[in-house]
This record gives C-alpha cells, structure tokens and sequence, in this order.
C-alpha cells in the first residue's frame, strides 16, 4: 500500500515538472533551438573555429573555452578514488579474491593477445580527440578495461599499482603546470600558446592533444586503481 | 517523445529512492536518476535538421549544427557519476564487513 | 510519422517498462542486469539526439566498468554469507 501511495506521488511530480516546462515561454519546442540566440553562436562561429584550431567543436568546448571545469572534474574523480582507497584499503598485505574457477591455457594466453589490441584502440582514440569524437575520458575508461580483463582472465594477477599512483600524479601535476605556463608565457590561466596550424591536421590545436593525453592518462590509472582495490580482500579471517 | 521519457525516467529513479529497503537497490536507482537526467540535458540542444558538431572535409559554411554546449556538460556529469557510484559501492561493502547486513530497518536498530 | 519519431517512441517506451523491472525485481543480480541494458538503451538515444561524443563515454562506462564494480560488491557479499 505504501508502494502505490509513493508511486502516485512521485508521477504527480513528474506531471508538475512537465506542466511548468509545457506552459514557460523561454523553454523551446522539441528540435526547433534557435542557435543563434545562445551562447553557442560563438563556439560555432567560423573564424573562431580556425583560432583555436579544433576540427571537434566538444573538444574545444571542453578543454579551451570550458577548461577550468575540466579541471575541476579531474579534481572530483581523484578525491573518489582517494576516498576508495581510505575504505577498502589497509596496511596489511592484502591477498587476491579468489574467484573459484580454473582458467585453462587458451583463456590466459589469449587475453594476453586481446590486451594489446584493446591498448592500441585506446591510444587512437586519445590521440585522435580533436578530429573525431572521443578523447582522454572514454580513451582512460577503455584503458581501465583492458586491466580488467587481465585481472578477469588469470586467477593470479596484480597490477603494479604504485606505478599507477606514480603516474597519476605525475599527470595530474602536468595540467597545472600547463595552465601556469600559460599564465607566465601568454596572460590567462591555460591559454593556448602553442601554434594553432591548420584544422584537421594531427599537429594542430595547440595544447589540446596534449592536456587530453594527460587526462587519458589520469581516468585510466584511477579507474584500474578502483577495480584493484575492489577484488582484494584481508588475509586475516 | 524522448523528453517525456527522460523526465518519468527521473521521477521513477526517485521513487526507487524512497521504497526500497537494501542499499544495493538504492545504488541502482541513484544511477536511473543520473540517466534520465543526462537524456533531458542534451535533449534540449536538439535541432531538427541538424548534424553533428564536427567538421569534416566536405562541410562548407552556412550548414546547420546541433547545439554542443550541452554535449559538453554531460560528458562532465557521466565521469562524476561513476566516482560516485565507485564510492558508494565501496561504503557499502564495508558496512556489510563490519554489521553483517545491508537492510536498512535493521542498521536503524543496530545504529 | 515519419521513421525516427517511430523508432523514439519505440525506445522510450522501453527504457520506461525495464526502469520499473529494475526497480521491483526480488533478486539482486536482475536489478543490475537491468540496469546495464538501460545502459545500453541510454546509449542508442544519445545516437539519435546526434551526440556522438557522449556515446561513445557513455558506452565504455556504463557496460565495463559500472556493471563489473557492482558483480564484484555482490560476490564479496554472497561469499562473507555462506561462510
């Protein structure tokens, strides 16, 4: 009974939500945005496009006119895996969950060849971030994933993972130190100074490939962090 | 139609918050919030008409492009969704380590 | 009508009906099992609202990673439970 009474309050609100947004005069129709009213008239603008240099219009959005938020995001994600680490994490040697299954020989060698081409898939689409859709944060994911496979396949492996922590702070440091240099060289706080080139080379954009591979960087070695951190369990018990 | 969809897709995320009784259940329900919402925010840059906000060789002026500002947004609130979950799951885990249950009239009791 | 308002009626009244499966089943393992085909019904939308940036993120997330984190909390429970 409690159920039903919770089910009609909640649809009655969603009723509200729609009502209020069907009769507000600002809030357009579904598929008839006016563009040239908002903001967004400017990020698509054609001569603002051959500044920054980006074939991506997201990209750009993301790390040139938008990156302080991007950084500020980065900023969320550490704390997280920060905060795993403090629950689930001890000081003792902590052993490996045991998964109760025996994987056999073509399961374990075949993963390895699976891993590799996985890498390669997750490098192109780091790279790649200012000509097509992608970048660092779905390049970082697929690199956690492909840990996750080797932690999957083989009943005895363990990442390195101080080599990861190593090297997350190393890249997140890097972003800071990218965006003070802009500060020193130019006059604002991550402002591209590198030469833009033409849109639609690999070379081109500035600093953008390079802050995406430092955040592809960063995602992936905390999510694998977080994945290690789940599949241990105490030696005591 | 789709933000019809999105918006009851919230409210349903919502009530799974209030009725459910395990915490694993109410994990899940956080994230059908997260889902409908991202739908509605990008649903609302939609232009009919419209393509994608990449520019390729064959794109000359005057075209039509869907609005990238939103796309923006939620590719931000997708990776902060997964911290929160990843963290949630872990308090979770260890709550069930030290009470031996994930019930929560029974953690009032304990509490 | 023409086709894409069909195939958007279509899926949302999908992620409408498995939403509610997910939110009332009795075992634990079907509410995560359906929460990674909303997922994956989440990411055909997003191809449909022409955003291909955040389908692809949201493709990796939702069927790699989030469903695995929730497998392994419920492994560790079932296993501390028939100890």
């Amino acid at each position: 009974m409690k159920n039903i009474f919770g089910l009609l309050i909640s649809l009655l609100l969603g009723v509200f939500i729609i009502l209020a947004l069907d009769s507000s005069v600002s809030f357009p129709e579904f598929g008839s945005a006016v563009i040239s009213d908002r903001v967004s008239d400017n990020y698509l603008d054609e001569d603002n496009i051959e500044d920054v240099g980006s074939a991506n219009i997201v990209t750009a959005i993301v790390v040139g006119y938008r990156g302080f938020d991007t950084l500020g995001e980065v900023t969320v994600l550490f704390v997280s895996a920060l905060g795993v680490a403090l629950v689930l994490g001890s000081s003792k040697k902590q052993a490996r969950m045991d998964l109760k299954f025996k994987p056999n020989f073509m399961l374990r060698i075949g993963s390895k060849v699976l891993f590799g081409i996985i890498l390669m898939t997750s490098i192109y689409i780091i790279f790649h971030g200012h000509l097509t859709p992608g970048g660092g944060f779905p390049g970082g994911a697929i690199i956690a994933s492909a840990i996750l496979l080797m932690y999957l396949a083989d009943d005895k492996f363990r990442s390195n993972v101080k080599g990861f922590k190593i090297l997350e702070g190393v890249a997140g440091s890097l972003f800071v130190v990218i965006g003070l240099l802009g500060l020193v060289v130019a006059s604002y706080f991550l402002q591209n100074f590198l030469p833009v080139g033409t849109v639609g080379n690999l070379l081109s954009a500035g600093i953008i490939p390079i802050i995406y591979v430092l955040i592809g960087l960063k995602v992936g070695s905390e999510i694998s962090g977080i994945v290690d951190n789940f599949l241990t369990e105490e030696e005591s018990l | 139609m789709i933000q019809y969809a999105a918006i009851i897709l919230f409210v349903f995320g919502l009530y799974g918050l209030f009725t459910n009784k395990n915490v694993i259940k109410m994990i899940v329900s956080l994230n059908i919030m997260e889902l409908g919402l991202n739908i509605f925010i990008i649903s609302i840059g939609f232009v009919y008409d419209g393509i994608a906000p990449i520019i390729t060789s064959t794109s000359g002026s005057g075209l039509l492009y869907v609005d990238p500002l939103p796309q923006a947004l939620v590719l931000t609130a997708i990776v902060i969704g997964v911290g929160t979950t990843a963290l949630a799951l872990a308090v979770a885990k260890s709550i069930h380590n030290k009470y031996n249950t994930l019930d929560l009239g029974e953690l009032e009791d304990i509490l | 009508m023409t086709a894409y308002d069909i195939i958007s009626l279509i899926i949302g009244v999908l992620l409408l009906v498995i939403a509610f499966l997910a939110i009332n089943s009795k075992k634990l393992i079907r509410s995560v099992i359906y929460l990674s085909a909303l997922s994956m019904l989440a990411v055909v939308s997003f191809v449909l609202l022409k955003a291909p940036d955040v389908a692809i993120t949201e493709a990796v997330i939702g069927s790699g990673l989030v469903t695995a984190l929730f497998v392994f909390t419920l492994l560790a429970i079932k296993r501390r439970e028939t100890r």
